[in-house]
Parts: structure tokens; C-alpha cells; sequence
């Protein structure tokens, strides 16, 4: 237990520059508490992992940096702005692509969507769309319907318009949850070199520790029944990572006992 | 030559099977127990004849051409205010709220009971049968509509949320496209429902069009003429159906 306790106290200092903060969030819903004194701090090029049981509120955390919800109390602090609506500097990733992306667009189309809601000029958009689609690996899909690709390529075309606000903050919401295991593993290589080459700060929420660890600079575990933040573990395995060695790393191996030991309690 | 005959010669479709058979066994019946005076029943062929000489005559073409104006221009008035009323209503629950008796109050009034108001109204004429075609239509129009907006993904909502995008950028790119296959089923639903009450107002009262030349034939005992006038409707009828059918199949599929 002592390795985890020296991690565990490193982190309460705050990161230089956090990006994102919350400070004291507090949500209820009725007389439900979903949240309780949420305090976390989130560094510009961070990518953060959140895992936690089931109606912990991993979800409405990430939907509180969207904007999409509002805390009953205190602030969520982006950018040094505390976050009142929705902003084109967040993208999200949703959960269910199947209910996130337009059937009657192409995929070109739903790219566009994004391009026109950030203003740029039409002329533009060719260009942009064929390079958004070949950063997720479409390249030559752009024609296609949604509901003429696979759940990955869904998944992927949603990411790729995520890409195309440019946001500097990139939340996923159990994104590869309902992806088989051979495309969740080339996923998240791809997200994880997308996020090292935009230098985009990304929100991970996920139920599987594993896929926390293997991506995460950090991985925040939550508590469920008011959700509040439990532990979080500084990853510190090297970059890039490998779907292989970083997998079978000894200390990779430790941090996923004391995850699933965590877990277990929580 | 089995494979080039399957594959050549298409077999007449199935769906006419019972048509056809029913003609013929109302031929045979027409033969064994029509007499040669009947002022209730004509044999097919007698209808068929009839359908011809009405075509040729140019009356049955005017009367086409007033029925469906009313019901063009019905459609064209009670669709748009209902797509108008339901979208408003569908985005705005307060507004629902307050307009729901009203609806609900107006909505199962019989378009046949309108006949005497509207006469008294306008008179005989176009306007008369054009504004029941038009209330008519307007109330089942308005409630597709109101449940086609309704029914919009609320993840496609916090998409446009997110990408900050404005009302009518979100109403454009967004609730029209999700809701426009509705909306289109209720106005080929309600063009069917615009047909029927145009000729039933022609029937009961306005002396103009398909029903009226239906009406007329059958009081000058000519029931071959009336039954043609029967046929040509349920043509109509069927055409626009057929029509509407067709260009939803091919221009909305990707809205399904």
C-alpha cells in the first residue's frame, strides 16, 4: 500500500497550470446528491482517465465541463472561465454514436457539420474533411452513410468531427464501450496519438481499468452514492504506449491490482 | 432456357390476382342475374364503357380538375398551418399546454358537420369545399407534426449544443432533416384524408366535381356512370398515393 499513498499525496498539489478545474461542485438532482465536493484540477495536455462504480457520476462530471449540465454548487473552471453554456473549445465524444451523428449526412457531411458550426469558409472544407478523415483512418469513406459503416467507423467519424472544432479539451464518454476488443485496441492507440500530436487535453470516462491505465497520464477513481473522488493514481508509464509491452510492464501489472482492489471497495 | 425465361419474363404481380378474379366473377354474375333494365347494379364492362364515354365527353376531366383544385389547394392551406401549429407546439411544451383543450376540443368536429356552417358562409362553390378540405386536414397534420418534432434524438440536440450552434442553424441542419420523413407521411397520410372529405362535400352538398357527377348519375339512373365516377376516384386515389409513395422512397431514404 505505501507506493500508492506517496502517489496519492504527490497529486494534491496542484498541477502548474491546471486547465481545468472543479472547485467544490456540488449536484443534486431533487433530493438525490449525484455529486459531493468535487475538487480536481486538470493540466493542459493531461489526459485523464475516470473510473469508478456504476452511478458514481463519471458521466455528469464530464457533462459538467461540456456545459451540458450545471453544478448545484460551485465552479467549474476552464480556461480560467468558469463554464456557464456549452463552448466549441470542448468537443465531446459521445457514448452512443449511433445517436450522436446525423443518418441522413454523409460521412463528409457530418464533418461539415462541425466545420459550418465553427464559421469556416466553405471553400475550405474539402480539404479540411479529407484530412479530418484520414487522421481517424476513413480515408475514401467520406461518401458513405452512417448506417453503411461498422460501429468502429461510427465511432471514428465521430471523433474526426470532434477534431474538427479544435477544441483543446477532448471528453469521451465511454467511447469504445460497445466496440469488440480488436477495434477498442487500435481505438485507443489512435486516440492516444491524436491527443500527443494536438496536444489536446482529454477527459476519459470508462468502466474498463485496464483501458484507464493504458491511456491515462492519471486515473481519477470515484466513489459512488454521492460520487466524490476517491484516489487518483499517477500512471508514469513511458510514451508511446504499446498495446503489448506497456500491457505486460510489471508496473502497469501493480497499478491494475490496486485499481481492481480499489474498485472492489469503492 | 429456364434461367433466361425467370429471368426475361417478369409474372404479373401477385397483388392482382384478387382484382382481377373479382371482376371476372362480377362479370359472370352480372351475365347470370342482371336483367336488361337495372337501375341499381352495371356489369363491368358496362362501367368500363361508361369510364370511356365520360373520359372522352371531357366531363369527367372537369369535374377531376375541380375535385382535386379543392383538394390541392385544401391540402396546400391545412398542411402548412398544421406543420406551422405542430412545430410550434412540439418545441414549446408550455404552449402545448395551453392550446391542448382547445386541440382536443376542435379536432374530433366531423368535416361533414362544417357543410352547413360553410354554406351558409360562402355558398356553393371552391371556397367552401376548399376551407373543410382544409380543416381537415389541419388537425392530423398538426399532430404528426407535433410528434415528428418530438420524436427528434435529444443526442442529436446536445450535438448542436455543443458546437454552439444558434436556433435556426439547429432548426435547419438539424429538427427539419430528423423530422422531415414524418412530416412527409403525414402529408401523404392526410392528401388521402383531403380526397375523401372533397368528394364527400361534393356528395352531400357543393355541386361541383367527382362527387356531384357521382351524385348526378346515380339520380338519373345511370349506375354504370355512377360506378365508373366510383372507380376513377378510387384511381385517383390510389395514383396520388402511388406517387407520393415514389418520391419518398426515392429522395427520403436517408432520412429514415
Amino acid at each position: 500500500m505505501k507506493p500508492l499513498q506517496t502517489r496519492a499525496a504527490a497529486r494534491e498539489t496542484a498541477p502548474p497550470t491546471p486547465l481545468i478545474s472543479f472547485r467544490r461542485i456540488d449536484l443534486s438532482y431533487g433530493d438525490r446528491r449525484i455529486l459531493e465536493d468535487i475538487n480536481l484540477d486538470i493540466g493542459e495536455g493531461e489526459f485523464v482517465s475516470v473510473v469508478g462504480p456504476s452511478g458514481c457520476g463519471k458521466t455528469t462530471l464530464l457533462r459538467l465541463i461540456a456545459g451540458l449540465a450545471r453544478p448545484t454548487a460551485g465552479d467549474v473552471i476552464l480556461d480560467g472561465q468558469p463554464v456557464a453554456a456549452p463552448s466549441r473549445k470542448v468537443a465531446v465524444v459521445f457514448q452512443d454514436y449511433s445517436k450522436a451523428l446525423l443518418p441522413w449526412r454523409t460521412a463528409a457531411g457530418n464533418i461539415a457539420l462541425a466545420l459550418s458550426a465553427m464559421g469556416v469558409p466553405k471553400a475550405e472544407w474539402p480539404d479540411r474533411i479529407s484530412a479530418l478523415l484520414a487522421t481517424v483512418g476513413l480515408a475514401g469513406d467520406g461518401d458513405k452513410l452512417p448506417r453503411q459503416m461498422s460501429g468502429g467507423m461510427q465511432q471514428r467519424l465521430q471523433i474526426a468531427r470532434c477534431l474538427a472544432q479544435e477544441p483543446r479539451v477532448l471528453l469521451m464518454d465511454e467511447p469504445f464501450g460497445a466496440l469488440d476488443a480488436m477495434t477498442r485496441q487500435s481505438l485507443q492507440d489512435e486516440v492516444l496519438r491524436i491527443a500527443s500530436t494536438r496536444s489536446v487535453t482529454v477527459f476519459f470516462v470508462t468502466h474498463e481499468l485496464e483501458e484507464a491505465i493504458y491511456l491515462g497520464d492519471r486515473v481519477v477513481g470515484l466513489y459512488a452514492n454521492p460520487g466524490r473522488v476517491a484516489q487518483c493514481f499517477d500512471v508514469g508509464l513511458a510514451k508511446p504506449r504499446d498495446q503489448l509491452s506497456t500491457r505486460e510492464d510489471p508496473h502497469f501489472l501493480s497499478l491494475r491490482h490496486e485499481l481492481f482492489s480499489f474498485i472492489k471497495q469503492a | 432456357m429456364a434461367l433466361a425465361a425467370a429471368s426475361g419474363r417478369r409474372a404479373p404481380p401477385r397483388g392482382a390476382v384478387v382484382p382481377l378474379a373479382t371482376i371476372a366473377l362480377l362479370e359472370v354474375a352480372a351475365f347470370l342475374f342482371l336483367g336488361r333494365e337495372d337501375y341499381t347494379f352495371a356489369a363491368p364492362h358496362d362501367i368500363v364503357l361508361a369510364l370511356g364515354r365520360a373520359l372522352a365527353d371531357g366531363s369527367l376531366p372537369a369535374a377531376t380538375a375541380q375535385t382535386l383544385s379543392c383538394v390541392l389547394a385544401g391540402l396546400a392551406v391545412g398542411f402548412a398551418l398544421g406543420v406551422m401549429a405542430g412545430v410550434a407546439l412540439g418545441l414549446t411544451p408550455l404552449l402545448d399546454r395551453l392550446t391542448m383543450v382547445s386541440v382536443e376540443l376542435l379536432r374530433p368536429v366531423p368535416p361533414a358537420a362544417l357543410i352547413p356552417l360553410m354554406l351558409l358562409i360562402a355558398g356553393f362553390g371552391f371556397q367552401m369545399e376548399t376551407t373543410i378540405v382544409a380543416f381537415t386536414t389541419l388537425w392530423p397534420t398538426l399532430v404528426l407534426s407535433r410528434a415528428a418534432i418530438r420524436a427528434v434524438e435529444p443526442g442529436l440536440i446536445e450535438v448542436a449544443r455543443a458546437l454552439e450552434m444558434g436556433t435556426l442553424r439547429r432548426a435547419l441542419a438539424i429538427v427539419v432533416p430528423s423530422a422531415l420523413l414524418r412530416l412527409f407521411v403525414a402529408f401523404r397520410l392526410t392528401a388521402g384524408i383531403a380526397l375523401t372529405v372533397a368528394v364527400v362535400v361534393e356528395v352531400v352538398a357543393n355541386p361541383r366535381g367527382l362527387g356531384y357527377g357521382m351524385i348526378v348519375a346515380a339520380q338519373t339512373l345511370h349506375p354504370e356512370t355512377a360506378l365508373a365516377y366510383l372507380v376513377w376516384i378510387g384511381l385517383l386515389g390510389w395514383g396520388l398515393n402511388a406517387l407520393l409513395s415514389r418520391i419518398e422512397a426515392r429522395f427520403l431514404d436517408r432520412f429514415r
